[in-house]
């Protein structure tokens, strides 16, 4: 025991360095005006239309991407369950495998096959299709979220699911349920600690994402992320981005209440 | 207690050896004749003549690079590390000036100080009345690149061109308050520097007004975007369009007659510089005519150094998108640093802008 805590040091360290000391300075930021003192100004600004406006908008486009990573995720994360021992290590590689790769090379690749006279218009060209316009749309940040955070989705759900005992399944089956009674009141339920943990992990990035919507959404898609990303690096205003990121705290601590109501097991902490 | 106390010794010893640390940084080799910390915007000059400093003069040299002005300034003015000399651009020296930052260079101690162009040194005493801390390294004009299939007949010669419902969904506008705000304070003939909070707002109505036709925002991809043919018109400095050139030369630029914003980037030595002869035999030796002109063929932005000239291919000293003449240089204005009231004005319509 007195070794584990020796050994802790370096942990402190990062939490105290990596943690306590940002969160700190950006409280300090965020209560502070411009000309000094306190104020509440940075924290009520989320108020104004604009800003209301993002953080709808990010809500909106990180709900959706949440909704897809979700539906695209369960029946993989069911059909990994299903496959063979050997098969199953390989798909599970095969979803980690892109996460290897820097996420801003990848959302570049698609800025790359999007763009109108991109990789997927010229295909489109040469078997007689219009032209579509797909880069700087909402939907391409939807799908640049969805693609990026999807295995974020699929991991936490899969952990959870591979873990089902079969004998419940076996046994509610004995019982004459049918397969849709079975994902009803069987799987789903036991499913639930890994969809929340999903859910998590992907709303979250999804709502503060500025790289995503800034290379997708040409400039045109703006965010609440991006917004606060202004803030800092051209208006030079700490104070107001540190308080609009102290609103989408809120957010933050929300989804943490939601997992923790959820997962009691702790059986989704995969990541 | 004793414990926490541990720890608390623990995390200090940490920081101080990871300070004690950086500051040495590549201390180890340090040239005969010490060294030199120079900050620049990344890619700013061709990385070889390092090499070549450094065996002229037996001085080692310390490189880092950073991307945006505003990330430069917090490093700088906290103290974080000691730099000697450091590139950056116009607005932002005006700034730095103003707070104390800096220092003013010994001129007896950069002789080719004389090859730069007086014009440009006219100009700087815009933002560094008198010269006194600043020495250009780099110049851009921004203007208008087209491609000319596309425009066919129009002349393009003015920033209203950008407002033309013909090239809908193919314009490319810079991502950057300040440079739309220019564009379009210009196109209604006001100073692309004011104050006035009536002439933000017509402008911001000019730039919401645009953005059903702008295809994108974007401030480095204008030039892929026009090369691969995504858009027909755009904004961007003229050294860019030199590259443009090299991959498509259907493409034309035009400064437009309503007159332009451009930037002087230069070579400052911050007040705390450690080794500020040293920084001015940086500064001495990038004024040399040859390096000038090696770093113009690395980066085709305009060089400010006169003595180049002699060195660079006529094709592009011809060329008044690189090499702006003085009728150009007569409707350029630097953008000024602004009171902290006006960003907000600014920044405030600006996200009007990219909210409608």
């Amino acid at each position: 025991m007195k070794l584990g805590k020796r050994w802790s040091a370096p942990f402190i360290i990062m939490i105290i360095a990596g943690t306590v000391i940002p969160i700190c300075s950006i409280v300090y930021y965020g209560f502070t005006s411009r000309k000094g003192g306190f104020t509440l100004s940075n924290i009520t600004a989320m108020a104004e239309p604009e800003h209301l406006e993002a953080l709808g908008l990010a809500l909106l486009l990180a709900l959706i991407s949440t909704l897809v990573c979700l539906i695209l995720a369960f029946p993989m994360a069911m059909i990994l369950r299903e496959s063979k021992y050997g098969k199953q290590g390989f798909m599970v590689f095969v979803f980690i495998l892109p996460m290897w790769m820097n996420f801003l090379l990848r959302t570049m690749a698609w800025q790359v096959l999007l763009e109108r006279n991109g990789v997927i218009n010229s295909v489109l060209g040469a078997i007689g299709l219009p032209k579509q316009q797909l880069m700087n749309t909402p939907g391409a940040v939807v799908l640049g979220m969805v693609y990026d955070f999807l295995p974020f989705m699929i991991l936490p759900i899969y952990n959870v699911v591979s873990k089902i005992d079969n004998h419940l399944i076996e046994a509610a089956y004995d019982l004459g349920a049918d397969k849709a009674y079975v994902y009803r009141k069987v799987i789903i339920p036991l499913s639930v600690p890994g969809i929340v943990s999903g859910i998590t992990m992907v709303f979250i990035p999804g709502l503060t994402t500025f790289v995503i919507s800034n290379m997708l959404g040409g400039g045109k898609i703006n965010l609440i992320g991006n917004i606060i990303e202004q803030e800092f690096t051209v208006n030079s205003n700490w104070y107001l981005g540190s308080g609009l990121s102290l609103v989408m705290m809120i957010f933050i601590i929300i989804s943490m209440l939601l997992l923790a109501k959820f997962d009691k097991t702790g059986e989704s902490s995969f990541i | 207690m004793k414990k926490k106390i541990a720890v608390i010794g623990l995390v200090f010893a940490m920081v101080f050896t990871m300070t004690a640390l950086t500051s040495c940084g590549g201390g180890s080799g340090a040239g005969e004749n010490g060294e030199v910390y120079v900050y620049c915007y990344g890619d700013y000059f061709d990385p070889e003549i390092i090499e070549d400093f450094e065996a002229e003069t037996g001085i080692k040299v310390i490189l880092d690079s950073y991307d945006t002005a505003e990330e430069m300034y917090p490093v700088i003015k906290n103290n974080a590390v000691d730099y000697d000399v450091v590139c950056t651009s116009d607005y932002m020296v005006e700034k730095m000036i103003k707070e104390g930052l800096l220092q003013p260079v010994d001129k007896s101690n950069i002789p080719n100080l004389e090859n730069i162009d007086p014009v440009y040194l006219e100009k700087s005493e815009v933002f560094d009345p008198g010269n006194q801390y600043a020495v250009p390294h780099m110049v851009g004009v921004a203007g208008i690149v087209y491609n000319k299939t596309e425009v066919g007949d129009t002349v393009i010669d003015s920033w209203a061109d950008l407002w033309d419902p013909k090239f809908a969904d193919s314009i490319v506008m810079p991502d950057s308050v300040r440079d739309d705000f220019m564009i379009s304070l210009r196109k209604l003939g006001y100073d692309q520097n004011t104050t006035d909070p009536k002439e933000i707002e017509a402008a911001a109505n000019e730039l919401i007004a645009q953005k059903p036709l702008v295809y994108k925002y974007a401030n480095d991809a204008a030039r892929d975007l026009l090369i691969d043919g995504s858009a027909n018109i755009g904004v961007v400095w003229n050294g860019e369009y030199a590259y443009i050139l090299d991959y498509n030369d259907d493409i034309g630029y035009c400064v437009p007659k309503e007159g332009t914003e451009f930037f002087i980037d230069s070579w400052v030595i911050p007040a705390n510089a450690k080794n500020k002869a040293n920084a001015e035999a940086w500064i001495n030796y990038l004024c040399e005519a040859d390096v000038a002109a090696t770093n113009f063929e690395y980066l085709y932005y305009t060089t400010p150094n006169k003595a180049a000239y002699d060195l660079i291919d006529e094709e592009y000293l011809n060329n008044p998108a690189i090499f702006p003449t003085e009728d150009i240089l007569a409707r350029c204005d630097s953008l000024r640093t602004l009171d902290d009231e006006t960003i907000d004005v600014y920044s405030n319509y600006w996200k009007q802008v990219k909210a409608s």
